[in-house]
């Protein structure tokens, strides 16, 4: 595919229309996925012999928490975009997604704390990990509060984007400090279970379905967010002009 | 039907409870605020192109 | 950009607020501590040093927005902005105002808050140091949190929520040199991390918060 189509969909009205026509689709995919992913995780794999039937938490887990971290990658290329080609669509793509990230960063840290509960024996533990997440729902909350507390809309998504950039480069930082941080705690025993021994293909299938079921749920979740966000703002600029004259 | 979720049916119905909750949450909102933004823009738009004509 | 300096400088003195404020308030956290946790000796001497580099990092946190959003309201913002100096240059000259007034007096007056706070004689040199390598990166973070939120009413507590997530990486590895230095360790590592952070932050950020400076001047 020619890489210069892309940009077609920068025109606002070019990409609605063609992603309105494609929305229905994603919906029914992400919602097709998303059953046949927890289902077959909730009623039809083997609890794990160590971890007994929590092992089936893991079809929520794991894919919300990939999902915290690859809508906040999303974030900062769209929000580069708007820095280098000021395609609007790119800028409000960013600010769709945010609370996406958020709400999937929440669902990751609370099956996380309910599973830590019967497997470690409490809710919370100050592991890398979990610290990180928190850390990054952190972030999440500025970038959204900054969108909400500016008014005008071009100020509002170059300000957001220098955020993303800027936190992007110290949530790695953090990521690394926090690694370092409990390392100095512990000597490095980690309590985070260790993925790759824990993952065998009984359970491994459900989870790629479930995980296929997050990433359509939010193309869908973030074109329609896109879409009301452009139209938000036409609304928004077409007010202003009426109360101009 | 429903599988034997021995002594941690609690901590695995309560993950699920909680996050389909903020899933769906996160869909009708999101989905409610798309019909409502929509509306008021046909209205906005109608009421121009009223204008304009008139 | 030395007359700017001092510009800033002798504003901050006048008001009176500058280097007064956060010294009290930092006495007033590292006072208020102990009736939260008991005054039991040993207790106070674990968590004496990651209490004083937080306290240190909220007084510093407290004044971030009198950086710029005096500047702002009077309009002299704009008129450094138009002068042939560049807003690089500004955004870091303001950031040191901001640890001169700030950050030093903190850094000075450490030794005697970490008395009350009962930290093990070994810990003090390794407080202090970290003091000063990191307060500087804590000013030049918070001189960007203050660029992006310059435009906004009422933007302090927003500005917290912006700033504290970016204080992570420094508050962890100051904390930690302060801490390893109380207990008598080894504290190379944390102390290089610290230093290789206020570094590229200081080389860095300034661009980012000129960026975000000019998007608000626009």
């Amino acid at each position: 595919m020619n890489l210069n189509a892309l940009w077609e969909y920068a025109n606002p009205l070019k990409f609605m229309r063609t992603t309105e026509r494609a929305l229905p689709y994603f919906w029914v995919a992400a919602v097709v996925c998303l059953v046949v992913g927890l289902v077959w995780g909730f009623f039809f794999t083997p609890d794990d012999f160590r971890q007994g039937s929590t092992v089936k938490i893991f079809y929520l887990h794991v894919p919300s928490a990939m999902m915290a971290i690859n809508i906040w990658v999303m974030m900062l290329i769209t929000s580069l975009v708007w820095i280098v080609r000021r395609h609007h669509v790119s800028a409000l793509a960013a600010r769709a997604a945010a609370p996406i990230g958020a709400v999937m960063t929440v669902i990751a840290l609370a099956t996380g704390a309910i599973w830590g509960q019967p497997m470690w024996g409490t809710w919370w533990a100050w592991d890398p990990r979990l610290t990180s997440f928190l850390i990054l729902f952190l972030f999440y909350l500025g970038y959204i509060a900054l969108w909400e507390a500016i008014e005008n809309d071009d100020t509002a998504a170059d300000l957001t984007a220098v955020l993303c950039l800027v936190g992007s480069v110290f949530a790695l930082l953090s990521r690394y400090a926090v690694n370092f941080w409990n390392q100095g705690l512990h000597q490095g025993a980690s309590l985070s279970l260790d993925k790759k021994e824990n993952v065998a293909d009984v359970f491994w299938f459900p989870a790629l379905v479930s995980i296929a079921g997050f990433v359509l749920l939010f193309i869908a979740l973030v074109i329609l967010r896109t879409n009301t966000e452009i139209r938000a703002r036409r609304m928004r600029a077409l007010l202003a002009r009426e109360r101009l004259g | 039907m429903m599988p034997d979720l021995g002594k941690y049916a609690e901590a695995v119905l309560s993950s699920y409870a909680v996050s389909i909750l903020l899933i769906v949450a996160l869909v009708v909102l999101s989905v409610r605020r798309s019909r409502k933004v929509r509306a008021q823009l046909d209205d906005i738009e109608t009421r121009r192109k009223n204008h304009g004509e008139g | 950009m030395i007359a700017l300096l001092m510009r800033d400088l002798r504003l901050a003195m006048r008001a009176g607020g500058g280097f007064g404020l956060g010294l009290a308030f930092f006495l007033i956290v590292v006072t208020l501590v102990p009736f939260g946790v008991g005054p039991e000796t040993g207790l106070l001497a674990r968590i004496a040093p990651g209490i004083l580099w937080l306290g240190a990092l909220l007084a510093c946190l407290l004044s971030l927005d009198r950086i710029l959003a005096l500047d702002w309201e009077d309009g002299s913002l704009d008129l450094l902005a138009t002068s042939p100096l560049p807003l690089e240059g500004i955004v870091t000259m303001k950031a040191l105002a901001h640890w001169i007034t700030t950050g030093l007096p903190l850094v000075i007056a450490s030794p005697l808050f970490a008395v009350l706070m009962s930290l093990p004689g070994a810990g003090y040199a390794p407080l202090v140091l970290s003091l000063l390598l990191g307060t500087p990166a804590l000013s030049v973070i918070g001189t960007f949190g203050a660029a992006l939120t310059v435009g906004i009413k009422r933007g302090g507590l927003l500005l917290s929520l912006l700033v504290l997530p970016l204080y992570v990486p420094t508050l962890i590895f100051g904390a930690e040199m302060a801490r390893r230095g109380a207990e008598g360790a080894d504290t190379t590592t944390p102390m290089l991390m610290l230093a290789g952070i206020s570094a590229g932050v200081i080389a860095l950020l300034p661009f980012a918060s000129a960026a975000v400076l000019r998007v608000n001047l626009r």
